[in-house]
């Protein structure tokens, strides 16, 4: 066991201040982010060819940690750690471990106790990747894939790489975020990577109970009506809307929502011509999105999850490449 | 037995008359014998030498969670009150959130025995006023004060139902003992785990707001009224829930409160990256409240300073913030943090010792702690000077502070307890 530390310095970081983890954008540098993108443009193309592998993390093991269900983030993740050579193992501690009572660390440092290299980690409390890495120190480093309802770092990558390899550079685009900003991991991390880009205007738009007006605090616009907020929008990122917030009195209803805030195609007339429409997924058909725009030519969530693959290999290659 | 003693060359602080003088103590049967110039004819047992030292009465905590009963994991009566003395305390209140939870005669006569046991500081005890503390249906109250509950207290929970509350006050009030509440608007405080605002939205955890405090401050007030008892709120952490109190007060209402030297030494932000060491109840808030709370202090409108003890041991660390336990464990470095306050100029060293002698054995209906001859010779001696560094690992069997490697001044060289010394630590 390592000597109890709280508090001290920004875990995402080694002494030299070098990026040793990937915890969350917040506290990330432009230049960072740009690398990381560049890189993956050049892993974009490995995936066209007919042998997708390169040796980059060969003889490396790496744990995909999920205490959430995920299909996406989990095979993204997969597929990019084979097509580097590493070896993977998958560990889905929902229906394992943590049933039969074992803590994060202690599951942890039996994996660690087979000389594993790297962690990534979802779970379902904010803080769970900062505390994993805290507890690894030195000795294996950490990609946190979502952290209850606080960062999502390599989604907010993925959909700032998609929006850039699209449209050009984020720095002359203005992105509208729609939904339930208060629970979403994916739009924290968003509003930061598109922040530290330097995008001139980010607005989100939902209804107040899932939208508090406090949000400006981050930096951005915020909203309670939909077309206002999408009249020249470049972009839209709808995010999913769970079953939850009606449990919990935040909205009356799906259907509800739908009227006042699902993006159908005439809405999206509002926004630039050319704008695209991006969502994380998993998608409610009808409730966020129309099917229309769901199936039509601005919508590019396909993309996103090719670029995701491309975008995490460059992750993986950057936290593990380092050291021989 | 306790040494006839005499102490010299001290700096002398009495709380109640407020004094400031140097001179010599002189200790026996228990109690101050003289203080001043001491005749020669007293024969000491043990001469100290005081120099460079303060003398004032020992402290007084009035949030003093020892798991006792509990299962021994998160420290007992013996390792929490060797911590308590060390941090300049002579007397501890026990909280009644225990395992079982003390609404029962049986859990005080066992809290009793075990401070019979241990033999350290003064333990009062404190009856559930609730059963379980849910509060629901009334606790026994005559027969938790037959077995010698101090006061009557609701721990860390609010009472949801205002009738219930007003009921329960009104029975305790024909006992004549101060009724500790929780205010807190339970439904809109929810599941919060740190205070809401800018900070619970970046970090993505669930917030608690300042308001569901006000809200129950404001109720429990005017509930205590109606029920003519007297209440007191051992740690607000709103300065508008304080300003309230303080009016309430004025206005001739037997109410007081309290504020934990955490609130008033931490903010929201120092929360960071998630530091499970500063998730306490209430949580601390923003830099501006810190502020107000700090005007408060200054202006009188507090009555007790307390470390909130509340130990956890090492089986809850590791957790996630969500999951991790309220409360911080750090009464052993209460004296050097209280003199982080005076050190700031936001109270002075009179004040400061009052908000931990007086103020708080006024709200448990006790004697005024002074240095006066005939006073229980329960004293603290401390160097203001020394410097100190708090370790992780204290006294307590818990670890959960998040002040350690903070340059901090002043020791507790000396603590006595009815004349017997209960705590000593070297010099240098």
């Amino acid at each position: 066991m390592m000597p109890w530390r709280m508090g001290e310095g920004d875990p995402q970081r080694d002494a030299e201040g070098r990026l040793r983890n990937l915890l969350a954008i917040e506290g990330l540098r432009e230049g960072e982010i740009l690398e990381i993108l560049d890189s993956a443009e050049s892993f974009l193309g490995i995936g066209e060819r007919t042998v997708k592998k390169i040796p980059i993390l060969r003889g490396r093991t790496l744990v995909n940690l999920f205490y959430e269900n995920s299909t996406r983030t989990r095979s993204t993740f997969e597929l990019a750690a084979k097509r580097l050579s590493a070896d993977v193992l998958n560990i889905a501690v929902a229906s394992s471990s943590a049933s039969k009572g074992e803590s994060l660390l202690d599951t942890v440092d039996n994996l660690l106790a087979m000389q594993v290299d790297g962690f990534i980690l979802r779970h379902p409390e904010a803080g769970a990747a900062h505390l994993l890495a805290r507890h690894l120190g030195e000795r294996a480093w950490v990609v946190n894939a979502g952290d209850g309802q606080h960062a999502h770092p390599t989604q907010a990558l993925l959909d700032v790489f998609t929006i850039r390899h699209l449209l050009g550079p984020i720095s002359e685009r203005v992105v509208v975020i729609l939904g339930d900003i208060l629970h979403s991991r994916v739009a924290r991390a968003l509003i930061h990577a598109l922040s530290i880009l330097g995008c001139p205007q980010i607005r989100v738009v939902g209804p107040r109970t899932l939208v508090p007006p406090e949000l400006q605090g981050l930096g951005v616009h915020v909203f309670h009506e939909l077309e206002p907020a999408l009249t020249g929008a470049n972009v839209v990122y709808a995010l999913r809307m769970q079953r939850e917030r009606m449990d919990s009195q935040r909205l009356p209803s799906l259907e509800e929502y739908h009227r006042r805030f699902g993006l159908t195609a005439a809405r999206l007339r509002l926004a630039e011509d050319n704008a695209v429409v991006l969502h994380p997924g998993p998608m409610n058909r009808g409730v966020e999105l129309s099917a229309e725009v769901a199936d039509g030519p601005q919508a590019i969530i396909l993309e996103q999850v090719t670029h995701g693959l491309a975008l995490r290999m460059a992750v993986l290659a950057r936290l593990a490449g380092g050291n021989p | 037995m306790s040494l006839r003693r005499r102490i010299r060359n001290l700096r002398l602080i009495d709380p109640v008359s407020g004094k400031d003088y140097p001179g010599d103590l002189a200790l026996a049967a228990g109690k101050i014998l003289a203080l001043g110039e001491i005749s020669d004819d007293f024969q000491a047992d043990e001469e100290i030498d005081g120099s460079d030292l303060i003398a004032c009465p020992a402290f007084l905590e009035t949030q003093f969670q020892a798991h006792t009963p509990g299962s021994g994991l998160h420290g007992d009566l013996c390792s929490e009150l060797h911590a308590a003395a060390a941090g300049g305390f002579g007397s501890v209140v026990l909280d009644p959130d225990t395992a079982p939870v003390a609404d029962t005669p049986g859990v005080l006569y066992q809290q009793r025995a075990a401070a019979e046991a241990v033999d350290s500081l003064r333990v009062y005890l404190s009856g559930a006023l609730t059963r379980e503390l849910r509060g629901d249906d009334l606790s026994e109250m005559v027969a938790l004060a037959e077995a010698g509950a101090q006061i009557f207290s609701q721990g860390r929970q609010s009472v949801a139902d205002s009738q219930r509350l007003r009921l329960a006050l009104s029975y305790a009030a024909d006992l004549g003992r101060t009724v500790f509440l929780w205010p807190e608007d339970r439904c809109l405080a929810a599941n919060g785990v740190m205070d809401e605002g800018p900070l619970s939205l970046r970090l993505g955890l669930a917030g608690r707001p300042q308001a569901a405090e006000e809200i129950g401050v404001e109720r429990d007030l005017r509930v205590a009224r109606l029920a003519g008892a007297a209440v007191h709120f051992p740690s607000l952490s709103s300065a508008a829930a304080i300003a309230r109190v303080a009016e309430a007060r004025r206005g001739g209402q037997a109410v007081s409160c309290g504020v934990s030297l955490h609130h008033l030494l931490l903010s929201a932000e120092d929360i960071g990256y998630f530091n499970t060491h500063t998730k306490i109840l209430p949580p601390l808030r923003n830099q501006k409240n810190r502020d107000d709370l700090l005007r408060a202090l200054a202006d009188g409108a507090i009555q007790c300073l307390s470390s909130q003890h509340v130990p956890w041991g090492r089986e809850t660390e590791g957790q996630t913030f969500a999951q991790a336990p309220f409360g911080i464990a750090a009464v052993q470095w209460t004296l050097p943090l209280a003199l982080r306050l005076v050190e700031e100029g936001s109270l002075d060293l009179l004040q400061m010792i009052r908000l931990l002698t007086t103020g708080p054995a006024a709200v448990l209906g006790l004697p005024p702690p002074s240095l006066a001859p005939g006073a229980n010779a329960d004293l603290c001696l401390f160097d203001p000077d020394a410097e100190l560094q708090p370790s992780a690992t204290g006294f307590s069997r818990a670890r959960n502070h998040p002040y350690p490697g903070w340059p901090l001044r002043g020791q507790v060289r000396y603590l006595f307890v009815g004349g017997r010394l209960r705590y000593c630590s070297a010099a240098g």
